[in-house]
């Protein structure tokens, strides 16, 4: 059938490789493999916020012989889940610390749901509770800290005609991909196992393994799974599932599935960090920002996961996309008895970005410029210094992304005309409408050296029998890696897409490219998958002497399998110092800004946002189609975050731990999305790319709460920017409490053992 | 997959209430909410379920006996659908189309949502407003329970376990008006934070207003009418001096709680605005 | 007991426990796991099935309340013969599938509404499909298939 592309669009670029597949029910997610033979695995876990273990009983009145129990002795290797630090346990054992709600602390496998479920109400846990700390201001443990400063802030502030002051604070958001994390573990004939699971990184998981399970590279194997989503939820949690199921099988020597139920994946798996971050900012009358004094605490929950790495883009975004001459941003993230927060598309920029977009906005109200105007003056250009010291040297689209957005939504026209009915406004009028404008830049990749100690590689082979392949560990998780990858290829070689094949990710068959994450796909990996086929083509041609598209077949023929492995090479001019934490903090910028358009109920406060104007600034567009696919799911992402997203606690325990009760945008809820891609490229990869995943998230919540005070009037400082905390701001009501922080109950706070 | 307690499903209401009459049953009409809570682990799951869908004795709409008659299996899609609902019963109509989605629309019934006995259940305030009778059946035969005395307590009903309810009667009144808003949590498959229904009597001559009712969802352990509310609005005309009297008394009535959805400062605030909001609109000032 | 049930055009008889989910049954015991479990409470509509033509969610649905009824999952819109259904393809062509697990859900809203004969306006779609939750597109190249897809049936009467 021919498609019928609309001008501008999708007009040459492939349909989504396994999109056949999804579409006919027949792609195989985790929970829709069979092994035979299999047995069903579940986690006891935790039910306090911090406790010593004394001891885990099983009730010697039920037949135990029907069900496999694993505890932490049982566990061969390291009981640890292998990640930046040492701290979290497989699973917490006897005698050791409980340190959130819904910790792991045994698991039961049994042959049928129905014996598992009775054995799950034999198990007790012994426990003496222990003093929890769920305020992050009150945290004493640290687990990083990064102050960045340029120039003089002190002066800085001095010299400004106007300091303004603000705090912000957002909660967890949860990256609801709508299947729940699943893996199942198959003992491997030769020792170890066979993990397939629903995951980003095969690679982590099988160095979890390697680890807690004390078995060599070749006896710990990864498959994934069609996944159903993942935005960061499915980077490091399923190390720890991947485990579990393994220790599972090990012991039963025989399948194991853990497929989590949504009620526990909210309850048990990783959040976005809740924040608080405060803003002193200096400006003068004419709207330059002369000065930023930021402070930004994160709270990482139980145990260190990935959030370093998640505050140190953290604090690089703090300041947002502008070239302010003093800076001091000081970023530390802390424990709480609470379940670790982790990866989340956007990775802590989505925060901190939130409090400087709406710092700004503020800032500009105070000196009575438009949020348009202010931007303009503040903007980075060529030639910007961030507060890593490092000089923007190209690819800096911040000024034509704002234009861009505010052209396409005649931003200035709408914000006089609702500026004119909110002067008018009368206890008639049911509903408001308000425009609101948000700018933000994202690092593209890894943070500082990461890339180049991860030490990626991929692969591209012409086999024997004449198959070009490309061989990587990045995964599919309907970003579309799995089109875009042969897209480049066949680019690079002159096939058609069709000629180009993509390895399974599987651990024994591709090589270690690193995780999926950090919107690094398209730039990096991809930027070596060029390479790779680029000395592929080289290679051929050369034994040849005719074009790689004409020639290959034959060559594969005489000459038999050629394969090229592409190890990561660092981009020349790029490079920044751990010690000092100076210098290049990303070899490059992608560049954001989002229109919002929304309507706030004058008696109950609800926001509808209508529409948004998405423009983002990706370097280069491998596929149309794709790439506003990411736009759009990103900026609903962001509205969620901005609205309607948010978990409460109780004792440290999630309340929001079911689908009624944590809500996120139907089709109803989604505003129109207009998306721009802008391409500004980075020339430190072949292609350009940039990376879209993550740049959408960032500008999308600031966007909406400038337009709810553009139509109310109103600061929301605290997100979401629900109901109740607008009516707060505009009636003068008891706000409720802050996100992300859990209340504790009447019997605990009795007890007088809950906070020091 | 989840506990799988044993089924009867009776072809006939007899059938159905001789097994009613054993005891240990929990009905179970269109499934959404038994299946939730079931799966959910949310409470003891039951021993025994008693399948009504079959029982098209429960079905239809029509209007009989000067009321509008709803079988308890009506669906909410059905509601939607039809046209007696929406001249008659236009609050309920309105009500039923902010239950979950399609999906659950065509599943979800009348009857489960008033056995349901959620304080959030929102075709409950309308049942309220509109004077519903509840017409319950067993073996002894059938009675008919107001829908004001319907729900005593949290999540209790006033229905024997031998009985099922059968239909829901909405009686016609000459001249009345209704009107319906439900404030959940998103724009669709919402959760309510504040339900409201009211209705009346206008006098076309003076343009007061008779046999006023205010009732609400969300607000209290169950649904409840708000008295204080109806009595400074009864004999009144929609004027802004009255809106003001009938939101002070009805904030004042009010004891909503905090919980994982919403606060009660909010839902003590925002009943009172959208009740001055509907008055409003029909006072036009 | 036994339920016989029509799966896609196939007469089916199955010996379960009444209050078995049509989901388990359908995923299960008839093996078809294009149908997914999102929350297992009726909120994300990734196991929605049509029964009698009736979009439902099966995880809400005990197989003792679909005996003799017609059923149809997404493994039962693209036929050997034509191939894709024109819904299937419009999501294709327009992107409407991201991660996918959503999708078989979606189709079944989207074919259920093309079914209606509705005019395929941007409220009356997303309506249709606001029962089924989706975290990859912003539902606006969903939006966009059901509307292709609407659009080839009124321009080919089909």
């Amino acid at each position: 059938m021919t498609i019928a592309a609309r001008p501008g669009r999708a007009v040459g670029a492939p349909l989504r490789r396994e999109g056949p597949a999804k579409l006919t029910g027949t792609a195989l997610y985790t929970d829709d493999l069979v092994f035979p033979g299999g047995w069903y695995g579940t986690t006891i876990r935790s039910t306090e916020p911090r406790a010593r273990l004394v001891a885990i009983d099983l009730d010697p009145a039920f037949d135990w012989s029907r069900v496999a129990v694993v505890t932490a002795d049982d566990i061969p290797g390291d009981n640890v889940v292998a990640s930046i630090a040492a701290d979290q346990p497989i699973l917490v054992p006897v005698g050791g610390e409980i340190r959130h709600q819904a910790e792991p602390v045994a698991l039961l496998a049994a042959a049928d749901r129905e014996t598992l479920r009775e054995a799950r109400l034999r198990v007790r846990l012994r426990t003496e509770a222990l003093p929890p700390v769920f305020d992050p201001l009150a945290s004493t443990v640290e687990f990083a800290r990064y102050d960045l400063a340029k120039g003089d802030v002190d002066a800085g502030l001095a010299s400004a005609d106007l300091v303004v002051q603000g705090t912000y604070r957002v909660g967890h958001q949860e990256q609801l991909y709508i299947e729940n994390n699943a893996m199942i573990a198959v003992p491997r004939a030769g020792g170890g196992v066979i993990v397939h699971g629903s995951l980003q990184c095969p690679y982590y998981v099988h160095k979890a393994l390697k680890r807690g399970l004390r078995i060599g590279s070749e006896q710990a194997q990864v498959v994934q799974a069609e996944t159903g989503g993942g935005f960061g939820g499915k980077e490091e949690y399923p190390s720890m599932i991947g485990l579990h199921a393994a220790l599972l099988a090990l012991r039963t020597q025989r399948p194991v599935r853990m497929i989590y139920d949504r009620h526990e994946d909210l309850a048990a798996t990783t959040k976005r960090h809740p924040a608080i971050v405060t803003h002193r900012t200096g400006v003068m009358r004419d709207g330059r920002v002369v000065a930023q004094d930021i402070d930004l605490v994160l709270d990482g929950g139980a145990y260190t996961t990935l959030t370093p790495v998640v505050l140190s883009r953290a604090t690089i975004h703090a300041g947002g996309p502008y070239d302010i001459p003093n800076v001091r941003i000081r970023g530390r993230a802390v424990m709480t008895n609470t379940p670790p927060n982790g990866a989340f598309r956007g990775f802590g920029a989505p925060q901190s970005e939130f409090a400087a977009e709406t710092q700004l906005n503020r800032v500009a109200e105070a000196i009575g410029m438009s949020p348009l105007d202010v931007r303009r003056r503040n903007v980075y250009r060529l030639g910007g210094i961030t507060p890593t010291q490092q000089v923007l040297r190209g690819g800096v689209a911040g000024e034509e992304v704002l234009e861009r957005a505010a052209e396409a939504s005649e931003f200035d026209r709408v914000r006089v005309r609702t500026a004119e009915s909110r002067g008018r406004r009368s206890p008639r009028d049911r509903t408001a409408r308000g425009i609101g404008l948000a700018l933000a830049w994202h690092g593209a990749g890894f943070t500082g050296s990461g890339e180049a100690k991860m030490g990626s590689v991929v692969s591209v082979e012409l086999s024997g029998d004449g198959v070009v392949r490309i061989l990587t560990a990045s995964t599919e998780m309907g970003q579309g890696t799995k089109t875009i990858f042969p897209q480049l290829v066949a680019a690079e070689l002159g096939l058609p897409i069709e000629a180009v094949e993509m390895a399974p990710q599987d651990t024994a068959l591709v090589p270690d490219s690193g995780p999926t994450v950090a919107s690094r796909t398209a730039m990096v990996v991809g930027g070596m998958t060029i390479q790779a086929a680029r000395r592929l083509r080289e290679a051929v041609e050369g034994r040849t002497g005719r074009p790689f598209a004409t020639s290959y077949r034959d060559d594969a023929a005489d000459h038999g399998a050629t394969r090229i492995d592409q190890a990561f090479e660092p981009y020349p001019g790029v490079g920044f110092d751990d010690a000092t934490y100076t210098g290049d903090a990303y070899p490059a910028f992608g560049w954001a800004a989002a229109v919002a358009e929304v309507e706030v109920d004058l008696d109950t406060f609800e926001v509808a946002v209508r529409s948004i104007v998405a423009v983002d600034d990706v370097g280069r567009v491998i596929h149309p189609v794709l790439c506003e696919g990411q736009v759009e799911g990103g900026t609903l992402q962001a509205v969620g975050y901005a609205t309607i997203e948010e978990i409460k606690l109780l004792d440290g325990r999630y309340l929001n731990d079911r689908l009624q009760t944590y809500l996120i945008p139907t089709a109803l809820d989604a505003p129109r999305i207009e998306t721009i891609l802008v391409e500004s490229p980075f020339a430190g990869v072949p292609h350009g790319a940039k990376g879209v995943g993550e740049l959408p998230m960032d500008v999308g919540a600031p966007a909406v709460v400038a337009a709810i005070h553009d139509a109310t009037g109103a600061w929301i400082h605290d997100l979401p920017a629900t109901p109740e905390r607008i009516m707060a701001a505009l009636v003068g009501i008891d706000p409720p409490g802050p996100p992300g922080i859990s209340t504790v109950s009447p019997r605990r706070a009795a007890d007088g053992d809950t906070e020091r | 997959m989840a506990i799988e307690p044993a089924v009867v499903s009776p072809a006939t209401l007899a059938e159905a209430y001789a097994i009613a009459a054993r005891g240990a049953h929990r009905p179970v009409a269109g499934g959404t909410d038994l299946l939730v809570q079931i799966t959910g682990g949310i409470g003891p799951p039951p021993d025994r379920v008693l399948d009504l869908w079959r029982l098209d004795e429960l079905r239809g709409i029509s209007v009989r006996d000067g009321a509008l008659e709803l079988g308890a299996l009506t669906t909410f899609s059905e509601i939607r659908a039809s046209v007696a609902c929406r001249e008659d019963a236009p609050a309920l109509v309105e009500a039923a189309a902010t239950i979950g989605a399609a999906q659950i629309q065509n599943r979800g019934t009348l009857g489960g949502n008033v056995m349901n006995a959620s304080p959030a259940g929102d075709t409950l305030p309308v049942l309220l407003a509109l004077d519903a009778e509840l017409v319950v059946g067993g073996e002894t035969g059938e009675r008919t329970i107001p829908a004001a005395a319907f729900w005593p307590a949290y999540r209790r009903t006033a229905i024997r376990p031998d009985e099922l309810l059968v239909r829901i009667r909405l009686p016609l009144v000459a001249d009345r008006r209704q009107r319906f808003r439900k404030v959940g949590t998103r724009r669709a498959q919402a959760i309510s934070k504040v339900v409201i229904a009211l209705a009346w009597r206008g006098d076309p001559g003076s343009g007061t207003w008779r046999e006023v009712r205010v009732a609400l969802g969300s607000v209290a352990a169950t649904p409840i009418r708000a008295a204080a509310a109806e009595a400074a609005l009864e004999g009144e005309r929609p004027t802004e001096s009255t809106a003001e009297r009938a939101v002070a008394a009805l904030v004042g009535e009010l004891r909503p709680i905090d919980d994982v959805r919403s606060t009660a400062a909010y839902r003590r605030e925002v009943a009172g605005r959208v009740l001055r909001r509907l008055v409003r609109d029909e006072g036009r000032w | 007991m036994s339920y016989h049930l029509t799966v896609n055009g196939t007469a089916t008889e199955v010996a379960v426990p009444g209050m078995r989910r049509l989901l388990d049954v359908l995923r299960e015991d008839l093996g078809l796991t294009g149908s997914k479990e999102g929350c297992g409470e009726g909120e994300c509509g990734a196991c929605t099935v049509l029964i009698d033509g009736a979009v439902a969610v099966s995880c809400l649905v005990p197989v003792c309340q679909v005996d003799a009824a017609v059923i149809t999952t997404v493994e039962g819109l693209a036929t050997p013969t034509t191939g894709l259904s024109s819904l299937q393809q419009a999501f294709l062509e327009t992107g409407g599938a991201q991660c996918g697990i959503c999708t078989p859900g979606m189709l079944l809203s989207g074919q259920a509404f093309l079914d209606s004969g509705a005019e395929p306006t941007d409220d009356a779609i997303r309506e249709a499909i606001a029962g089924n939750l989706c975290r990859c597109t912003g539902y606006t190249k969903i939006v966009e298939a059901v509307a292709l897809a609407a659009g080839r049936r009124d321009e080919t009467g089909a």
